[in-house]
């Protein structure tokens, strides 16, 4: 990419572009969709030092001792990483900022990839941290910059927030050239950087004042905009709700675009809003603008109107504002299939799940692609929570219905979840005299987020060797006497080992061990076909394998999905299905 | 007026890189351009639907696109054809593969692929039906059938041939880009 040209580009591409600009020197974060591509467009970038951390809670940190360092530094994760990254990001906001620090939150409504729908806005206010929320790619890389420099200006870690539509949707944007900053320069100031009662409680005025000052400059900057389209009805909007609100609505409307969401311009609110007769919000999610808009005294129409669940869109707008139905279309007049999403073929989980579902054992299930271990017909996972949970759920379950129950229950996590914060609640299981098993399903990738690396891959973001998490000798090392290592496509191997570790009555960890089949290393070849000794009794279509369905009563395997990966010419009885070279 | 083009698909066939040689034919042809995409759990093997709006002369605001408001849908799949039929605008177009994937509901036997597809849509809207899988084997990877697909499209557009062949030139990998221009030929000449 070169300067001054304008390129097609992701909302996150633009983020990661704006904080190169911005002359960033750290980026620390764990992926996350709807964030990851901003910390993977990142390492396009030679002059950055990126990382994937194990964790957001260590991300965030890293970023903080690089600010702390005196270098510009971020970290970005999705809405439920804030809550991972959350203690240390509220003790910076005490603590402020040496070289500018941007945390970017992306949130997802509608759930695309994601457990909840959880606005991240609250945590500006609750945190007292100025919160940007750009609309599209351009604004993204402006943004960005812009959160740096205010950043440093006022002492302070910035957020910028986008949502799922925001991330991942591509727009022009015009390429600047990269400010170096020099090293800022660190000087020892315990009052500033040790955060103990003494020293917070100064640093606590230090930051009311600061919001202060940033809600006066709420009222004036530029990132807060009037469009005054000399109507008498009003929107006040930000981010992807402003693009749909425009699309929608036009110029019938007067528009204030916020484009800083915290603080908010009280005044420029109340200014705009005497201008109108009726006002609008226009925001996805929780009514977070709207009851701040409320509380200055200002009659609005906002959820009421809309809904807090799910995404907008502009047909929804045009609808609650001015009452006009859709276009026509043509309906569909019958029900049809829903195409929810599957393992993929030759996903190495598929011969862990069809195990525990025909051990008929409770799964206490955790976050990544095999959260899929929940759905028809493996419908094996009984639980899924948050990152980690897998692990010290099960603990509970255990100690809730005793030994007797927890011979019949395990927890999978993947590898890189696990490296995430599975490790504490398996060592809550050693301390606590758990007798749980746990299924480390190891895929040697980060799967469910695209393929990236972790502490236990042997790779760095930027593809280079490095020191690799042998599991085994971890798990030993926390207390784990039983572990382990069994191929889940050995299917018969798989479920004694299984059997006996869940029977055992000490904590057990088995790792589940076989590359994600999208990996560009992992090449099964040809594909499956079923031969004349099949006696239909439909075994192989309890893995639940994409390619493997009934046509006119009679399995097949169709190969332009199947990958050969040869799953389930493991589980047939009668020797039915056999491979094929291409 | 904004065009409105919605590519439909199952995860995994590669919608993703059609709307991305879009996109950018559509940046290089100096029109404003918002693609849509899907990354995370659902395109495992799901429904995925991505959205190119362009304006020549216009602002793009939203990157999505609303039933009733699609010039073009671009269908990678019989079934998600279907489930997309609704979003077709009147005197809209729709360009289908006609392969078969089975959704999980249909593979456990919860649900039954729906039947005479192709004839639903067209009792409804104009529709150009393709086999892109066996044109995509005839050039020679089956994963060709995004490729073959945007050949069939560009001809239902007023875009010159030489601009999509430079497109495709600088967006797709070095090592597919023979598989890859053989397939938007191939697709074109339907």
């Amino acid at each position: 990419m070169e300067k001054n040209k304008t390129a097609l580009m992701l909302g996150n591409a633009a983020i990661a572009r704006g904080a190169y600009e911005a002359g960033v020197r750290v980026v620390a974060s764990y992926p996350g969709t709807p964030s990851t591509e901003i910390t993977e467009s990142i390492v396009k970038y030679d002059e950055i030092y990126a990382e994937w951390s194990p964790n957001e809670k260590v991300a965030a940190e890293v970023a903080i001792g690089a600010s702390i360092g005196g270098a510009r530094a971020m970290s970005c994760c999705k809405h439920v990483g804030l809550n991972v990254m959350a203690d240390p990001v509220f003790t910076m906001s005490y603590i402020g900022a040496n070289g500018g620090l941007v945390f970017c939150v992306a949130d997802d409504p509608g759930m695309h990839s994601s457990q909840n729908e959880q606005d991240s806005r609250h945590y500006a206010e609750a945190s007292k941290i100025f919160m940007l929320e750009p609309a599209d790619s351009e604004e993204c890389k402006e943004y960005t910059k812009i959160a740096f420099d205010m950043s440093e200006e006022y002492d302070t870690p910035a957020f910028i927030r986008l949502s799922t539509r925001v991330s991942h949707s591509q727009s022009i944007v015009k390429l600047g050239e990269r400010k170096d900053n020099e090293l800022k320069e660190y000087v020892k100031d315990p009052g500033k950087y040790v955060m103990m009662p003494g020293n917070a409680k100064k640093r606590h005025v230090v930051v009311e004042e600061r919001i202060k000052k940033l809600k006066a400059l709420a009222e004036e900057t530029s990132l807060n905009t009037v469009e005054d389209n000399g109507s008498k009805i009003g929107v006040i909007t930000a981010g992807i709700a402003y693009m749909y609100a425009k699309e929608a609505l036009g110029n019938r409307v007067n528009y204030l675009k916020l484009g800083m969401v915290y603080p908010l311009p009280d005044k420029k609110i109340l200014d705009f809003a005497a201008k109108c007769d009726k006002i609008y919000v226009i925001e996805e999610l929780d009514p977070y603008i709207e009851k701040h808009v409320r509380s200055i005294g200002v009659d609005v129409i906002g959820k009421d109107a809309f809904t807090l669940l799910g995404e907008y869109t502009p047909a929804m707008i045009k609808k609650a504002v001015f009452g006009e139905d859709e276009p026509e279309y043509a309906e569909i007049s019958e029900n049809i299939p829903v195409r929810p999403p599957v393992m993929c073929a030759g996903c190495p989980h598929r011969g862990t799940f069809y195990v525990l579902k025909k051990l008929g054992l409770t799964v206490s299930g955790d976050i990544g692609c095999y959260t899929l271990g929940a759905v028809a017909p493996l419908a094996s996972v009984d639980t899924t929570v948050c990152m980690g949970a897998s692990v010290s759920a099960a603990l509970g379950m255990a100690k809730a219905r005793g030994d007797e129950f927890a011979k019949k229950l395990v927890s999978v996590i993947g590898d890189s979840t696990f490296m995430h914060s599975g490790i504490t609640g398996l060592v809550d299981i050693v301390y606590n005299k758990g007798i749980n098993t746990v299924i480390i399903l190891d895929n040697s990738i980060t799967g469910m987020t695209g393929h990236q690396d972790n502490p236990t891959t042997g790779k760095t973001i930027r593809g280079e060797a490095t020191k690799q998490v042998n599991l085994i000798t971890l798990c030993k090392a926390v207390g784990i006497d039983r572990v382990v290592v069994a191929d889940p496509f050995d299917v018969k191997n798989f479920e004694k080992v299984v059997k006996e570790e869940v029977q055992a009555d000490e904590p057990s960890v088995i790792i589940a061990q076989r590359p994600c089949a999208l990996l560009k290393t992992v090449k099964y070849t040809g594909h499956c076909k079923i031969n004349d000794s099949c006696r239909n009794c439909k075994m192989c279509m309890k893995l639940g394998c994409p390619a493997i369905s009934v046509r006119n009563g009679k399995v097949v395997i169709d190969e332009n999905q199947c990958n050969g990966c040869g799953l389930c010419i493991n589980v047939c009885p009668f020797g039915a299905i056999e491979k094929e070279e291409n | 007026m904004t065009k409105n083009i919605m590519i439909v698909g199952v995860g995994g066939q590669g919608t993703l890189l059609a709307s991305r040689i879009l996109g950018n034919l559509c940046m290089g042809l100096g029109y404003d351009v918002k693609v849509s995409e899907v990354h995370g759990m659902s395109q495992r093997g799901g429904s995925v639907v991505t959205y190119v709006k362009y304006g020549k002369d216009e602002k793009v605001y939203s990157p999505i696109i609303d039933k009733g408001e699609a010039d073009i849908v671009l269908a990678f799949e019989l079934l998600e054809a279907y489930r997309a039929m609704p979003y077709v605008k009147k005197g809209g177009k729709m360009i289908l593969n006609s392969q078969k994937i089975d959704p999980m509901p249909v593979i456990t036997g919860a649900a039954e692929y729906p039947s005479e597809i192709e004839k639903k849509i067209s009792e409804n809207i104009d529709v150009t039906a393709v086999d892109a899988l066996a044109l995509a084997k005839e050039a020679g990877n089956i994963k060709a059938v995004n490729v073959v697909l945007i050949g069939v499209m560009a001809k239902n557009t007023d875009i010159p041939y030489d601009k999509w062949i430079e497109t495709i030139k600088v967006t797709v990998p070095e090592k597919f880009l023979d598989v890859n221009l053989k397939a938007f030929d191939l697709g074109y000449r339907f």
